[in-house]
């Protein structure tokens, strides 16, 4: 299968202190990828490489390369505002805008004017939110306010909302980790589902959740890539004994 | 509180309780005082004291509409050229300035607050009056003189336009200081969510500024009593006249402008009442307007705190 | 993607970059351009003659403000010897005792005093002491001064005193220090340059002030040591001389702003320099 995202030899940098090591990685189109590892091991850093979040931090630097559909996302002729409507991304903790229902799922539509007409907008917002596995559940107040949501719809929302924009490749950053198990269930089913349709790349801490949704997986310690494999050869014969200790949870 | 039960501890208690007790009493008192030594006129003109519009010490009529109107007037005149400008340097502060430069900034913007009233007078005096007739006032009459507000030519003697904009002066770093704290409590996560989803800065800062919309508004609430109270600096420059004019070339007066120039000659008992009723008003409408201002801030640190909780 | 739409973003958001940042500049460059006006027309007129004699009647040049200096330590002083204690005292109870509707209330009323304009401060003590007293005093003065002085103070020091952290007094609390000792030796030392700090502040604040002045201190052309008199400030001073007719009196107000510019600008810098930004 093509890969997505194809990254060689990439090192990251807080400042002095150097947060990720050489690490090499191809991510295939249409699957799901986890990155697991114990806390602070870098994966979110890594996963925030993908749409170039880190940018909003001064002192972060980035070397080595990170090809998306072949193009060079670091180089300076990207334009991030483009490659992050391409590159969508759903955070560890729900954070929808203060609007309502329907104007956190139209945000993204309108602010890149992808609808012709009022209709087309309304269209586009139900699909999203179908496509998130929350239409039926909120059909009936797209005007109420988001806030209202639970945890678990708030999350789904937001899904909705990084789909509304129709992107590529969807980073999911522990999407489920502040979540009950109940809807935890939903974001799992919801990712299989979605890998139809997108790449996605999810950073978890729970190793039965990456068992469960992802194609491959791919364990990190100490900023360094330590392994990556399909995920039912890595949780049942993992190459590395770090990787082996790990997931029999000697540590992490 | 646990009682511990000592009588230390509860000596102590009692004098700290006077001392917070204070800060109770002299506001109580000063209603009161402002209240019994504005009888007179609140007895002889009762609510048409506010309404009138002729102001004649001398014989005895006071109405203190042409300052009401003159407060009011400046007030928007310095909120209308503050807010956008006050919005614009909170917005650089936290959205787009990097720290090493935003640090200074922000100090040098809180100096402007420093400066004493009576100081901008003396520049609003010599500097920006003068300013404002050969320069702005001439070119506002030549582009704008069709509109009642620019009306007649500039006064250098003062007029409504110095005082409103040495008010405006005055007001931005306070509600600059206001709205950059309400716009660093707003959580990164909102504006990871819309940079996530390819949102340009700028849509990135409309989405900040939505959610800290009603800490904004309290920020422009404070700025408002702030103008309503300001005194010496527009004493200096508004020409100090009670009459009402559209044109915002022609002298005004404001309640705070009045009392500071007229409380030293206003020997005659009713005279004086007429004072200090206008003070005991401006005196209650800054104090809800704060009180105002102060629940609308707060309410920006309520909501994103439960934000956070989710 | 719609290409044209995706640049007039682009375009759009660097505009209102290039505006904000615009309006930063505007704001530095109106106090640098205030400051540059009061040193450059102050320093001229600024000696020892100025500092230490008092006006000469205005078409006779010369003289100074010394009584105004004087007349401006005395009341911030007497002003800080009552506002500061009575401000401290109230800051103290609001963060130790002040979760209760009591405290909830002084704070609220504290905060909308700090709004409240200083000439209605001035009217006050106009009718609670000139009037009774039968005239203007700088004691009248001082007493107005602290009265803007004390919930400013109040706040900042409970600010402080919250920032002194709860296992600091629990560790002397599980000793069987009684309330007040453990509020007395630990805590108020702990957050004592806080408190400091923020008198300072407030006391450059007061040396500021006008309008509570105007009517209750008034103004004296002489050098005055008594304070049931009236005394001079040296902001009434630049009030009087800004707003009069005569050029040498004018350029003497500018050069006593640049004094007390000077001070509270010296003042504000060195605080922020000492405490690294926690005002």
């Amino acid at each position: 299968m093509a890969s997505k995202i194809k990254v060689t030899d990439l090192d990251f940098y807080y400042g002095d202190f150097k947060a990720l090591h050489d690490i090499t990685l191809d991510i295939p189109e249409r699957e799901v990828m986890a990155f697991i590892g114990p806390s602070g091991c870098g994966k979110s850093t890594f996963l925030r490489t993908f749409n170039r979040m880190n940018d909003t931090i001064p002192i972060a630097r980035v070397d080595g390369n990170i090809l998306i559909d072949g193009k060079d996302i670091n180089s300076p002729k990207t334009d991030v505002v483009a490659l992050r409507r391409k590159v969508g991304m759903v955070f560890q903790k729900s954070n929808p805008f203060p609007k309502s229902i329907f104007e956190n799922v139209a945000y993204g539509i309108r602010i890149n004017r992808m609808h012709s007409s009022k209709s087309d907008l309304e269209d586009k917002v139900e699909k999203a939110l179908r496509d998130a596995a929350l239409w039926e559940e909120v059909q009936d107040r797209l005007n109420t306010s988001a806030l209202g949501l639970s945890g678990g719809q708030q999350q789904r929302l937001c899904i909705a909302r990084a789909l509304a924009v129709q992107p590529e490749v969807i980073l999911m950053d522990e999407p489920a980790s502040a979540l009950d198990p109940i809807a935890t269930q939903k974001i799992e089913e919801l990712v299989v589902e979605l890998k139809k349709d997108y790449t996605i790349v999810i950073v978890t801490h729970n190793m039965q959740q990456a068992g469960r949704v992802s194609d491959k997986t791919a364990f990190f310690m100490l900023g360094k890539l330590i392994e990556v494999n399909p995920t039912d050869k890595m949780f049942t014969n993992p190459d590395e004994k770090l990787t082996e200790d790990y997931i029999t949870g000697r540590f992490g | 509180m646990a009682k511990t039960g000592t009588i230390g501890d509860t000596i102590f208690r009692t004098i700290l309780i006077i001392f917070a007790s204070t800060i109770l009493l002299i506001v109580v008192a000063m209603i009161y005082m402002m209240a019994v030594n504005s009888m007179p006129t609140i007895r002889a003109f009762g609510i048409s004291f506010l309404t009138g519009s002729d102001w004649k010490p001398a014989s005895n009529i006071f109405g203190a509409l042409p300052f009401i109107f003159g407060t009011v007037v400046s007030s928007l005149i310095a909120l209308i050229i503050a807010v956008p400008i006050s919005l614009g340097i909170a917005i650089f502060l936290v959205e787009q300035a990097p720290k090493k430069l935003a640090t200074p900034i922000s100090f040098m913007v809180e100096l402007l607050a420093a400066i004493p009233s009576v100081v901008y007078g003396l520049w609003g005096i010599f500097v920006l009056a003068p300013f404002l007739v050969n320069y702005l006032g001439p070119f506002l009459q030549t582009y704008l003189g069709w509109l009642p507000l620019f009306e007649g030519s500039p006064k250098g003697t003062g007029m409504m336009l110095t005082g409103g904009i040495i008010m405006a002066i005055m007001v931005t770093p306070i509600i600059t200081a206001v709205v950059r704290d309400v716009l660093e409590v707003v959580p990164t996560t909102q504006r990871e969510a819309a940079l996530a989803l390819g949102a340009t800065q700028w849509e990135t800062t409309k989405i900040v500024l939505g959610n800290a919309a009603s800490g904004i508004a309290g920020a422009i609430v404070l700025g408002l009593g702030r103008a309503l109270g300001e005194t010496m600096a527009v004493t200096m420059v508004i020409g100090n006249s009670p009459s009402i004019s559209a044109s915002l070339f022609d002298p005004a007066h404001t309640i705070a402008s009045v009392l500071a120039a007229n409380f030293p000659e206003a020997t005659d008992e009713m005279y004086l009442s007429a004072l200090i009723e206008m003070g005991l008003v401006l005196f209650l409408v800054t104090f809800i307007v704060n009180g105002l201002a102060k629940l609308l801030v707060a309410k920006v640190a309520k909501d994103s705190g439960t934000a956070k909780a989710t | 993607m719609n290409e044209s739409v995706h640049n007039r973003r682009k375009l759009v958001s660097k505009i209102m970059t290039t505006v904000t940042a615009a309006c930063a500049i505007f704001a530095v460059s109106i106090l640098l351009i205030i400051l540059a006006y009061i040193t450059i027309r102050g320093a001229a007129s600024i000696n020892w003659e100025f500092i230490t004699s008092v006006p000469k009647p205005a078409l006779d040049g010369g003289g100074g403000i010394g009584n105004a200096i004087l007349g401006s330590a005395i009341m911030t002083v007497l002003a800080s010897l009552i506002g500061l204690p009575i401000g401290i005292g109230a800051g103290v109870y609001l963060a130790e005792f002040g979760d209760n509707w009591f405290g909830s209330l002084v704070r609220f009323v504290s905060d909308t005093l700090i709004g409240v304009p200083s000439i209605i401060v001035g009217i006050f003590i106009y009718t609670l002491l000139v009037l009774p007293m039968g005239g203007a005093s700088g004691f009248a003065g001082s007493v107005a001064l602290s009265i803007i002085m004390i919930p400013i103070v109040a706040r900042t020091t409970e600010e402080m005193i919250r920032l002194v952290p709860k296992s600091m007094r629990e560790g002397a609390l599980a000793l069987g220090a009684p309330q007040w000792r453990v509020t007395w030796n630990i805590v108020m030392p702990a957050a004592l340059s806080g408190i400091a700090t923020g008198a300072i502040l407030a006391i450059a604040r007061i040396s500021g002030e006008t309008a509570p002045l105007l009517f209750t201190a008034l103004n004296s052309r002489f050098f005055n040591y008594y304070i049931d008199e009236p005394m001079s400030s040296l902001t009434v001073q630049i009030y009087n001389f800004a707003t009069g007719p005569f050029p040498n009196e004018q350029q003497m107000a500018w050069a006593a702003s640049l004094i007390l510019v000077g001070l509270i600008l010296i003042i504000n810098i060195l605080v922020r320099i000492l405490t690294r930004k926690k005002f």
